[in-house]
């Protein structure tokens, strides 16, 4: 156990993909949801980077690179979507937005 | 010559396929006119090969295309015009066109008279294609479409229900008769690789005993049924609920001899097992008196005839079983002009006492039906079987056909037969035509039927007539080329002649009894009538009843059992199957309600899902799972 | 020995923050958690020896996206605690150590492990960084462009879906229109 090999990693890793998976799921509030999608985020990006030190391969560390630039930019588009459904209806409960069903 | 065959054969098919046309609208003369006037032509045509055929011709046998050609299996569409088959086909068409042209005068005030013709004419097509063919399939398809026009027939007046009952009776019964045709032959092309007739007979000789005495046995059962032999014999008399003229074709000279054509044409089978012959007389023989004995004591006009049509084709049976088929075959063209002439004219006195069947309210009509009476008594004189009509050449050889083979009991019972024969033929003529009015009380005034009906029907009786006289020697010369020409002499001289006067005067003095009996004032015996004999001679020796209560009640409470499971089974299954769906889209809908969390939930039970299967395949396709385990520090 | 308890400390912590930013009612909390989150995952980046990216994280994540996300927080009440229907709360914890257990298994499997070889190997001697910039600018050059013109576009789409008045171009307007406007609005 005091020697941390790529498992340890890899399973914090899923711990926290689990958790974020929670967060998805159990969410109703719009904004919390974007936070529990983050936590994934993250969770892949140790993934990552861990495989790609124990290996000496920097693909790892180039995908985490671009994980985070994308989650950037995921977040001020989808921050503005979120802004402008707040302007029209005043919510940003998931349960009133059914309008896709059926 | 062939074009002679397909017009003879396909002349009535166009016949009726033209009054089908007019089958929904009113009635039209048209209708009627062009199916007999086509008929008329098929007769011609057939007259035309009848001559070439007695001028010593070949028999023609065409192929028009054909029908199953599979593995081993070769079945043509084919005729054969030989013999046999154009005797049958000139009785056939004679009767027909006559009946054709008497039903234009006959259903002239009836609703369905376009219909009426179609179904006529396309039972003359099936009855041409079951005489024609040249395979035993052929003659199965025209023995099916027989039943089918005569239930058709039976059934025209759909919206009484005792013709309804009556036309399903009759083809249930001849359903049940085909079961066993259809087994013999399967039998024929199992053991002989063919349905043609040449081939099959010709193989036949090389089969052992029981193979031959099964498929003749079939067979001949399934010619009971259209041939009315007991114990499939209630649906003739029931079949008088059709129409008269379709009782005059049908059950009187062409459907119900199919059966005998039948035995007829498988001469060459028969005559290898001659037990089975034995029993096919002993039954005609016993069917005869049987019916014989029914006919004494009806009340309804064509009942009798239909016991007397019942009656007649035990007698044929009788020659045919005893390996005299030439003769069968002639009784058979003579019985049938006589026994339409009959109906035909039982068809003129209903019309005349206006529907009224029971010749114990008729009487006297002699008078204002004269002529009529003159050929129903001729058609009387000729069943009876008096020199020098039809009936004597035929109905007499047969009873000398029974003597000469020795059997005597058969001959005994033949003889008795026709002693009750002449007397109920002749107590119908007397009771109608003789005797006191007993139809004017009932305010019924009779008249004589159209002219151009009387005309139809003369020609047959000039046929029961001479047909006797004048036919019978080319008949054999003809016949004889195919079937087994045997000459019947009784060698003993004085035999010969006290059989032949000894019959003639016995038969006469069963006329003179009726006559004396009927032809005057007439009153129902009341006693007789409750007499034990009486009433099972009327009731049909109760078997019909027998049969509804044994078999019908029965079967029945079988049907009903079983449309209680094919709904709860089959029903349920489907309905089954259906709610499946339904209720699977029921629950599954709520995927769609729009909720991005529930969206997000299925996305991880797809995922998980996914992983799982991936996991499986993996460590499936490894041996992986030890590997797994290891990794694990667990092994 | 350090790392070992640098490892577990951090762990811990950061499923600890995790975990709080998924349960908690309130909004705020979870925000904050989120980035105390971030940055000890940034702190994971560093033991594995990449310090760019861990750099990268701390400005790009915790800086930036957990910034957009408070001001993104002053446009709704969230001061009010969300109300959430538990819809079932087992189906999701269940399905969730599911999922992890499948793929602790399937990461587990040695087979896996011993079949990774190394595409882009690691130049020895050179620095982190300096390594990052050489494989960014030749191998991942393109990738590389591509997101910066991804970022452009997030960039403008941000700008319009908040903004306000965006049909009307102040730049290409005349200098009497936005006099007459700013008037209008004055006098209102």
């Amino acid at each position: 156990m005091m020697e941390i090999t790529l498992q340890h990693y890899l399973i914090l890793s899923t711990v926290l993909f689990a958790i974020g998976l929670v967060g998805v799921m159990r969410r109703k509030n719009l904004l919390m949801l974007f936070f529990a999608t983050e936590i994934l985020l993250n969770a892949v990006n140790v993934a990552f980077a861990a495989i790609s030190s124990y290996y000496g391969d920097l693909t790892g560390q180039m995908f985490a690179f671009f994980v985070i630039a994308i989650a950037a930019s995921e977040v001020a588009v989808g921050l503005g979507l979120l802004v402008v459904w707040y302007k029209r209806t005043g919510k940003i409960d998931l349960d009133t937005m059914t309008s896709m069903k059926g | 010559m062939e074009f002679y065959l397909y017009t003879a054969l396909f002349a009535p098919l166009v016949g009726s396929l033209f009054a089908a046309l007019f089958g929904m609208s009113k009635k039209n003369v048209i209708a009627g006119i062009i199916p007999s006037a086509l008929l008329f032509v098929s007769f011609l045509a057939s007259l035309k090969l009848a001559v070439y055929i007695l001028g010593g011709g070949e028999p023609i046998h065409v192929e028009l295309m054909t029908w199953m050609a599979t593995g081993d299996l070769y079945i043509p569409y084919g005729f054969i015009v030989d013999e046999v088959s154009v005797t049958m086909m000139m009785v056939v068409t004679t009767v027909s066109t006559v009946v054709h042209i008497y039903s234009i005068g006959y259903m002239d005030h009836d609703k369905g008279f376009n219909r009426f013709f179609a179904w006529l004419s396309a039972f003359v097509f099936s009855m041409l294609v079951l005489v024609m063919s040249d395979n035993f399939l052929g003659l199965f398809i025209g023995w099916e479409g027989v039943g089918v026009c005569s239930w058709g027939l039976i059934g025209f007046w759909y919206y009484k229900e005792s013709a309804t009952w009556a036309a399903n009776e009759a083809f249930i019964m001849n359903r049940i008769a085909d079961l066993a045709m259809l087994i013999g032959i399967f039998l024929v092309y199992w053991n002989t690789g063919s349905l043609q007739y040449d081939d099959a007979f010709a193989a036949m000789p090389a089969l052992d005993m029981p193979t031959l005495t099964m498929i003749g046995i079939f067979l001949f059962v399934g010619a009971m049924g259209k041939s009315a032999q007991f114990p499939l014999h209630t649906w003739l008399a029931d079949a008088m609920e059709g129409p008269t003229p379709v009782s005059a074709l049908i059950h009187a000279a062409t459907m119900v001899t199919a059966g005998v054509y039948l035995v007829i044409r498988a001469f060459p089978l028969y005559d290898l097992i001659p037990n089975v012959g034995l029993f096919i007389a002993s039954l005609g023989a016993f069917v005869a008196m049987f019916a014989a004995t029914m006919a004494l004591v009806n009340r309804d006009m064509k009942r009798i005839i239909a016991y007397s049509t019942l009656s007649q084709l035990g007698y044929m049976f009788v020659a045919a079983g005893l390996g005299a088929y030439w003769v069968a075959l002639f009784h058979l063209m003579a019985h049938a002009f006589f026994k339409a002439l009959l109906f035909l004219g039982a068809g003129n006195v209903m019309h005349a006492m206006h529907d009224e069947l029971d010749p114990f309210k008729m009487g006297a009509l002699k008078t204002p039906m004269k002529w009529t009476w003159i050929m129903m008594t001729l058609a009387s004189v000729a069943l009876a079987g008096i020199y020098p009509l039809a009936g004597f050449f035929s109905k007499d050889l047969i009873l000398e056909v029974a003597f000469v083979e020795h059997h005597y009991i058969l001959y005994t019972v033949l003889l008795l037969t026709a002693g009750l024969t002449a007397f109920y033929s002749f107590r119908l003529v007397a009771l109608i035509f003789h005797g006191d009015d007993r139809h004017s009380e009932n305010g019924v005034h009779p008249h004589e039927a159209y002219n151009f009906m009387l005309y139809a029907m003369a020609p047959l009786a000039i046929l029961a007539v001479i047909a006797g006289m004048v036919f019978k020697t080319p008949y054999f010369e003809m016949v004889t080329q195919l079937l087994p020409a045997i000459e019947y002499h009784v060698h003993n001289h004085t035999v010969f002649w006290i059989m032949t006067i000894g019959t003639q005067l016995f038969v006469i003095a069963a006329i003179v009894y009726a006559y004396k009996k009927y032809a005057k004032a007439v009153k129902v015996d009341k006693k007789v009538e409750s007499g034990i004999l009486y009433q099972l001679l009327y009731n049909q020796y109760f078997i019909p009843q027998f049969y509804e209560e044994y078999f019908t009640k029965m079967y029945r409470e079988l049907s009903d059992m079983m449309w209680k499971i094919d709904l709860k089974i089959v029903d349920a299954t489907v309905d089954g199957v259906a709610n499946i769906f339904y209720n699977t889209g029921k629950k599954t809908h709520t995927m769609q309600n729009g909720n991005l969390s529930t969206m997000l939930r299925w996305m991880v039970i797809g995922t998980l899902i996914l992983l799982v299967l991936a996991a499986a395949f993996y460590i499936g396709q490894s041996d992986g799972l030890a590997m797994l385990l290891s990794g694990l520090g667990v092994i | 020995m350090f790392e070992a308890i640098a490892f577990y400390t951090f762990a811990i912590l950061t499923i600890v923050m995790f975990t709080i930013t998924v349960l908690t009612r309130h909004a705020l909390y979870a925000l904050s958690a989120l980035a105390a989150g971030m940055i000890f995952i940034s702190a994971f980046f560093f033991l594995l020896g990449a310090d760019f990216l861990g750099a990268i994280q701390i400005i790009v994540y915790t800086g930036a996206v957990m910034s957009l996300y408070a001001f993104g927080m002053m446009f709704f009440d969230t001061t009010r605690d969300v109300i959430e229907k538990r819809t079932s709360p087992q189906l999701v914890f269940s399905l969730s150590g599911l999922a992890a257990l499948t793929l602790v298994a399937m990461f587990t499997a040695p087979i896996v492990s011993s079949n990774i070889t190394a595409f882009y190997p690691a130049i020895e001697g050179v620095g982190n960084s300096q390594m990052v910039g050489m494989v960014l600018f030749t191998k991942y050059l393109i990738p590389f462009e591509v997101a910066a013109v991804m970022l452009l576009v997030a960039m403008i789409a941000g700008i319009i879906l908040a903004g306000k008045k965006m049909d009307q171009s102040l730049t290409l307007m005349k200098e009497e229109e936005i006099k007459r406007q700013l008037n209008e609005k004055a006098e209102a």
